[in-house]
């Protein structure tokens, strides 16, 4: 009797948790990229879009830092062992460790940011930095007083080509004459972290006569925007919006909305309509844009505000369409 | 021609900007070779002290502080290596592996807990920095005439005061030294004492100078091209000097190179620049530096005879 009792109530307790768990419970994670969750830029985007969650539904996230890429495959095993569902991970460099990992829990939900992996239970949010980058490029060229602008990327590859090859398209709609600087900080993801780096090839694109630079190179990025503070010159910050970092030297921010694609999965997760597949999201979409605040409102000019919202426009209605570096691998269509 | 001494200048602006850490760290690893240890924790004590300048001089707003507490923390990570490989006669590349990892992971452990901001220190401004002191754009603060007055200082120590003289007289014979009556742990430890205060400095222009802050791994290899330029000069100063600043140069010249038309060859890839110094090390090394010797008794703990 206590036995069929005692089993009774355990089934009854198994299918009640059983039922709660199908709608509302989940039990989101996520692995950031090695900039790490400070970043002041793409990670701690993703992390805005963590921490609103958390606060709208206290439902608790796991976290995880990676120290170095081999890190990566490790942690989404573990996290998938332990049912975390679903799985953000950030960053293009984890790809292939996702597809690994995909493959060998099928019926845990991930999600992909910043590249695409095609299996049924990844959700792969890609953006359109080309839109974004054309934007801010628009902004450089019409603020730029010397007609030679500056990029500095991280790691030298196809995606950060994309952010250097759209902003060059921007300047070149806003001032045909500019001329563009460009430099790479590293071939390796160490790239992504060496603001000393970063502001010494700052440093030579000012000697070069550049006023206007724009960083896209994770936390790399916070040397060369603080190069351009002291020397006095415009900088524009990537994925965040980091204008108050130097609020006065800051021109723009080319915002990636990572935030929200954080946030919108684990909401389509709880309600119960995640989907796997790719969504690309640019301009039209609102997944990119630059920023504008208290910040860098003295530096953006009404009619430089009416060229780049012009711009803005056509990009969403089609008229203007950015070329796409990683369309065929070249800045030329 | 005006334009061409400008290039030249600015070029030699960044040539000492970057090697300013190179050649303090080259010039407190001299002083621990020299005495027969070898330190390949160089880059862990400059990490330990590019942390601790940006950690202090956040909280208490002075970068002078900032240098005095990184100056300690880069000793006391010296004298860890002399307990452990002097007092102790342990493995002295052993040792100095240890210290890299603890900076490492300690810098990123503290900075986390202290200011939440995942190893990053909270970005310095005004005096929480090292200014300009007579260029304003050519960043030239005063640790940068420290590392180019380290030079002469070390040259001198070594070469021609009492203690250099029994400094080399233990990296090469210690025996010899310990029979005349002098003792070669003091020394060693003095050397230590030293390797710790150059390196502190190193530490302290990467993140409280060159940089606003500190983050994390931020010294990215640093001092082991420090060690390399020790090799390459053979073990003295005024060569190791000069290694420093050929690092230095090619790395400037990398990042002006960058996506630059050379004549008749098109856009050098950013690969093979970045690649330039060590493949020029490697060329050096194997043609023209010849053979460098180290002193004899490096990496050996002394064992006193009774």
């Amino acid at each position: 009797m206590k036995r069929w009792l005692g089993s009774a109530i355990a089934l009854i307790a198994m299918g009640f948790l059983a039922s709660v768990q199908a709608q509302t419970v989940v039990k989101p994670a996520v692995i950031y990229s090695t900039g790490g969750k400070f970043d002041k830029s793409f990670n701690e985007g993703v992390s805005a879009g963590v921490e609103r969650f958390k606060k709208e539904t206290s439902i608790p996230v796991a976290e995880f830092e990676p120290s170095n890429e081999t890190q990566f495959e490790q942690a989404l095993r573990r996290f998938a062992q332990r049912s975390q569902d679903p799985i953000i991970a950030v960053g293009f460099s984890q790809a292939v460790a996702l597809d690994k990992v995909a493959r060998e829990f099928p019926n845990i939900h991930f999600t992909i940011i910043d590249s695409v992996v095609d299996l049924p239970n990844v959700q792969s949010v890609v953006f359109k930095e080309q839109e974004g980058s054309f934007l801010v490029g628009v902004l450089a060229a019409l603020a730029s007083k010397t007609g030679k602008i500056g990029f500095v990327g991280g790691m030298d590859i196809p995606l950060v080509r994309r952010f250097q090859c759209g902003f060059e398209q921007g300047i070149k709609y806003a001032n045909p004459n500019a001329e563009l600087i460009s430099n790479m900080t590293g071939t390796t993801p160490a790239a992504w972290n060496d603001p000393g780096r970063g502001a010494e090839l700052a440093k030579g694109q000012f000697d070069r006569g550049v006023d206007v630079v724009y960083a896209a190179a994770g936390s790399t990025g916070i040397g060369i925007l603080q190069a351009a503070k002291d020397r006095g010159k415009l900088g524009i910050g990537v994925d965040s919006n980091q204008n108050h970092l130097h609020p006065g030297t800051m021109l723009t921010s080319m915002l990636k909305r990572v935030d929200l694609a954080a946030y919108n999965s684990f909401k389509e997760a709880q309600a119960g309509d995640w989907k796997g597949g790719t969504q690309v999201l640019g301009l039209k979409e609102g997944g990119v844009d630059w920023a504008l605040d208290k910040d860098n409102e003295k530096l953006v000019t009404p009619d430089m505000k009416a060229r780049v919202d012009a711009a803005k426009a056509d990009i969403v209605s089609g008229k203007i369409v950015v070329h796409d570096y990683m369309s065929n691998n070249s800045c030329k269509p | 021609m005006d334009e061409a001494l400008t290039y030249v200048l600015l070029m030699l602006a960044s040539t000492l900007r970057v090697a300013t850490p190179l050649v303090l760290c080259a010039m407190g690893g001299l002083f621990a070779e020299k005495g027969g240890i070898v330190d390949i924790g160089l880059e862990g004590k400059m990490l330990m002290a590019a942390f601790f300048a940006a950690a202090t001089a956040a909280v208490t707003g002075s970068a002078w502080v900032g240098v005095a507490v990184a100056i300690l923390a880069a000793v006391a990570l010296a004298v860890l290596h002399g307990f452990a490989c002097i007092t102790y006669r342990g493995n002295q590349v052993v040792s100095g592996v240890a210290i890299n990892i603890l900076a490492a992971g300690l810098t990123v452990v503290l900075g986390t807990a202290w200011f939440a901001r995942g190893g990053q220190t909270p970005p310095l401004t005004g005096s929480e920095r090292l200014p300009p002191l007579f260029l304003p754009n050519a960043g030239d603060n005063v640790l940068v005439y420290a590392a180019l007055l380290s030079v002469p200082i070390t040259w001198w120590i070594i070469g021609r005061t009492r203690f250099g003289l029994r400094l080399r007289a233990v990296g090469e014979v210690p025996i010899a030294v310990d029979a005349a009556g002098i003792s070669v742990a003091w020394l060693r430890y003095r050397a230590m004492l030293l390797c710790g205060l150059f390196t502190g400095l190193a530490g302290a222009y990467l993140s409280i100078g060159q940089n606003a802050g500190f983050s994390r791994d931020m010294t990215a290899g640093q001092g082991f091209i420090a060690l390399a330029a020790i090799i390459f000069g053979k073990w003295r100063p005024l060569p190791a000097f000069g290694a420093c600043l050929i690092f230095g140069l090619l790395d400037a010249t990398a990042i002006r190179l960058q996506g630059v038309k050379v004549p008749g060859l098109g856009e050098v890839p950013v690969q093979l620049i970045q690649a330039m110094p060590y493949l020029l090390a490697v060329f050096l090394l194997a043609g023209f530096i010849g053979r460098a010797v180290a002193p004899k008794a490096s990496g050996v703990p002394y064992v006193k005879e009774h």
